[in-house]
């Protein structure tokens, strides 16, 4: 499978103007608003301890857990079904659409029916599938995986949604107010709600015991996607599990003011039992969660509850948009977790990061995110999922940078400019660094050279 | 106090000013200053790429070079970040663990363990914005950073505003990564070059005369940067102005 270019992609990105100065400024006026909700509460750093110990707790005793919450969502009349992978989760969800012959679903957003590429599999089975999310409308009506977690469509102007709109919903193409388009997609989305056979969400969390789905939204289209059909699937990721309601509120807290800034999502809805004459069903999916787990370095980036704070701090995300990543998951997380997917596939996302940490420090439930992209560099390395001449670059500069001989061959040389430049900052892409920036005039003795001539007496180490 | 001068290679290379004026500041304080001459490089960007076996003769020579001090003073945060706290590629000796305790940059060094209060020398009539590093903030906390609630301080701050007749101004993004990320700087070129422009941009409209570092990587990327846009920014090392440079 090809390696994904992100470079490639975020250059397309970056050439649109318009499209990355808001983009960037629109994920970072979120990153303020996150600042100034935080800084509001003196217990902040208290509760991503508090946030990630629950996790850890959660994640270390999981097997409990999850049949706790089986034996808690049976209890309460739903259905619960066990999914290996993405296939075994798609199949399940058609066959409980096909015993009701459900022809309709509305869902609301899911990370993990993105996963699994859900939507294409049921559309191929005649199931007509309708994204309720704003964002994720826009996004399913342009044939575009969402760009990012919580804002799927936050890397298209108003004027980008007026042109899909016009294109599939008929809607004037040179009206892009935003209230005109909001109303528009509305309009034709509600009769959906009414006639749908059935009605779809993924899980903010999922509490075991109580057995209930906790679903956090800003539109109310996951409560009128549950309330309003007769037949409710439930997808729930198996890292989403905590284990007493008495929990939620440390996570709730936290949720949207590191999402969105905003102190609490419009809507936090449980879910625990189907209404009378209706169904309710809860698939809880692996695909791949389970090896996570098991993996020393990496099984922290379970803790995640999808808020996207590292990808409005990352300045690398915020200036490269999400569908550079080419993957299900953008930004700092989706970078860490990508590999676990498909290690050569995204063996470059890893790279994609200037290793900075404001991801880690703003991460509510305090991922280590920046050391795994570091580890998992080392991972990729080790399985030689370098490119070639960046591996070789490495070999060089590790040969040069070992002798203090050829060292000093090097950067003393004679000449200016680019022949200055350490090799491995010129190996590969023909000189980079010149494109935008200009190249450091090399000075007419380095710092030893100056050092030998002005400290004659010294140089000599202590042993 | 033994104290060993770490010059980074690209500091030899291209900036030795920065590496004269780290050591005339550590001697102005009476410190034994030695440079040991046959070092080259600790190993970051090879590491960095993931290729620590290849970073392990560069941290190896390190260590050989260095071992026996009782302190290690660098004038770059990121390279000292590396030695403290990913120099993994080699054995653990008695040597590579002291080594990697006392290493330290320069910021840290003369606050921390100096304890230095004045530069009575200092002089730097000029507008100048601070730009910290992300290992030199992040991973050496050199200072508060406006991700994590905590009582606000600046290592940096506290020595540059000991300086007579400096001036702050602060961007707006005053913690925002620059781009420079080492081999990010060519093997991510677009995004690296775009986070570059905004952050000399964002000094250029906080009214920077100077962009001040203790990390020189840094601020030979956002030179290249600036130089390319024609923003008047200069940059200069946090080294030369508590040093007494006044241009």
């Amino acid at each position: 499978m090809k390696r994904i270019d992100h470079a490639e992609g975020s250059s397309t990105f970056i050439k649109a103007k318009d499209h990355i100065d808001f983009h960037d400024k629109r994920l970072w006026d979120l990153r303020k608003k996150r600042d100034r909700e935080s800084e509001a509460m003196p217990e902040w750093e208290e509760l991503r301890s508090l946030a990630s110990a629950i996790k850890e707790h959660t994640l270390t005793h999981l097997a409990d857990y999850l049949e706790e919450f089986e034996r808690n969502a049976t209890k309460n009349g739903a259905t619960v079904h066990w999914a290996r992978d993405a296939a075994e989760h798609n199949a399940i969800v058609h066959t409980i659409l096909e015993s009701k012959s459900a022809r309709t679903l509305v869902k609301s957003k899911s990370m993990l029916t993105d996963e699994c590429d859900m939507r294409r599999f049921l559309e191929q089975r005649g199931i007509k599938v309708i994204e309720t999310d704003l964002g994720e409308r826009i996004q399913q009506l342009d044939d575009e995986p969402p760009s990012h977690i919580v804002l799927p469509a936050v890397h298209k102007l108003r004027t980008d949604v007026a042109r899909v709109f016009a294109d599939t919903l008929g809607t004037d193409p040179a009206n892009h107010d935003v209230h005109y388009l909001a109303e528009s997609q509305r309009m034709t989305t509600r009769p959906d709600f009414l006639t749908a056979d059935a009605g779809m969400t993924g899980a903010n969390f999922a509490v075991a015991e109580t057995g209930s789905v906790v679903v956090c939204t800003n539109e109310g289209n996951a409560d009128l996607s549950v309330h309003l059909p007769k037949l409710y699937i439930a997808s729930i990721g198996i890292e989403k599990m905590l284990p007493r309601i008495e929990h939620l509120g440390v996570f709730i807290r936290m949720l949207s003011r590191s999402a969105l800034g905003s102190p609490i999502t419009q809507l936090t809805s449980h879910f625990r039992a189907p209404r009378p004459g209706t169904e309710m069903h809860i698939v809880l999916v692996d695909n791949g969660r389970a090896e996570r787990l098991g993996m020393e370095d990496f099984w922290y980036s379970l803790k995640c509850i999808r808020c996207g704070a590292c990808m409005n701090t990352c300045p690398v995300y915020r200036r490269s948009g999400g569908l550079s990543y080419g993957a299900t998951y953008s930004g700092p997380i989706g970078v860490i977790i990508d590999p676990t997917f498909n290690l050569r596939k995204y063996s470059a996302l890893p790279f994609a990061s200037t290793l900075n940490g404001s991801c880690t420090s703003v991460c509510p439930v305090k991922i280590n995110i920046h050391e795994q992209i570091y580890k998992w560099r080392e991972v990729i390395a080790l399985r030689n999922q370098l490119p070639m001449a960046k591996r070789e670059a490495m070999r060089m500069a590790g040969k040069v940078l070992a002798s203090p001989r050829l060292y000093r061959a090097a950067a003393g040389a004679a000449g200016t400019g680019v022949e200055h430049l350490p090799r491995f900052m010129m190996y590969s892409r023909l000189n980079a660094w010149g494109k935008q920036r200009e190249v450091p005039k090399a000075p007419p003795a380095t710092f030893r050279q100056w050092y030998l001539a002005n400290r004659p007496k010294k140089g000599k180490g202590p042993r | 106090m033994r104290v060993a001068l770490f010059i980074p290679c690209y500091v030899d290379a291209f900036f030795p000013e920065v590496g004269i004026a780290t050591l005339e500041l550590l001697e102005r304080f009476g410190l034994d200053v030695t440079y040991p001459l046959d070092q080259t490089c600790c190993g970051q960007p090879m590491a960095n790429s993931g290729c620590h076996a290849d970073a392990a003769g560069a941290e190896k020579l390190f260590v050989k070079n260095f071992a026996g001090f009782d302190y290690i003073v660098g004038p770059s945060g990121s390279c000292v970040h590396h030695v403290r706290d990913h120099f993994i590629a080699i054995p653990q000796t008695p040597d590579v663990t002291a080594v990697r305790g006392r290493t330290f940059e320069l910021v840290e060094f003369l606050h921390d363990i100096v304890k230095v209060k004045a530069f009575p020398w200092a002089s730097f009539p000029h507008k100048v914005g601070l730009h910290n590093g992300c290992s030199t903030l992040r991973a050496l906390r050199e200072a508060s950073t406006t991700e994590i609630v905590e009582p606000r301080f600046s290592k940096p701050m506290d020595l540059l505003s000991t300086v007579k007749h400096i001036e702050f101004v602060v961007p707006q993004r005053p913690d925002e990564c620059c781009g420079f990320g080492g081999t990010f700087s060519v093997y991510e070129e677009p995004v690296s070059a775009k986070m570059g422009q905004d952050k000399v941009s964002d000094h250029a409209r906080a009214g920077a005369e100077y962009i001040v570092s203790a990390d020189m990587s840094c601020l030979m990327h956002q030179k290249g940067c600036a130089e390319r846009l024609g923003l008047p920014v200069k940059f200069i090392h946090i080294a030369q102005i508590l040093n007494g440079a006044h241009e």
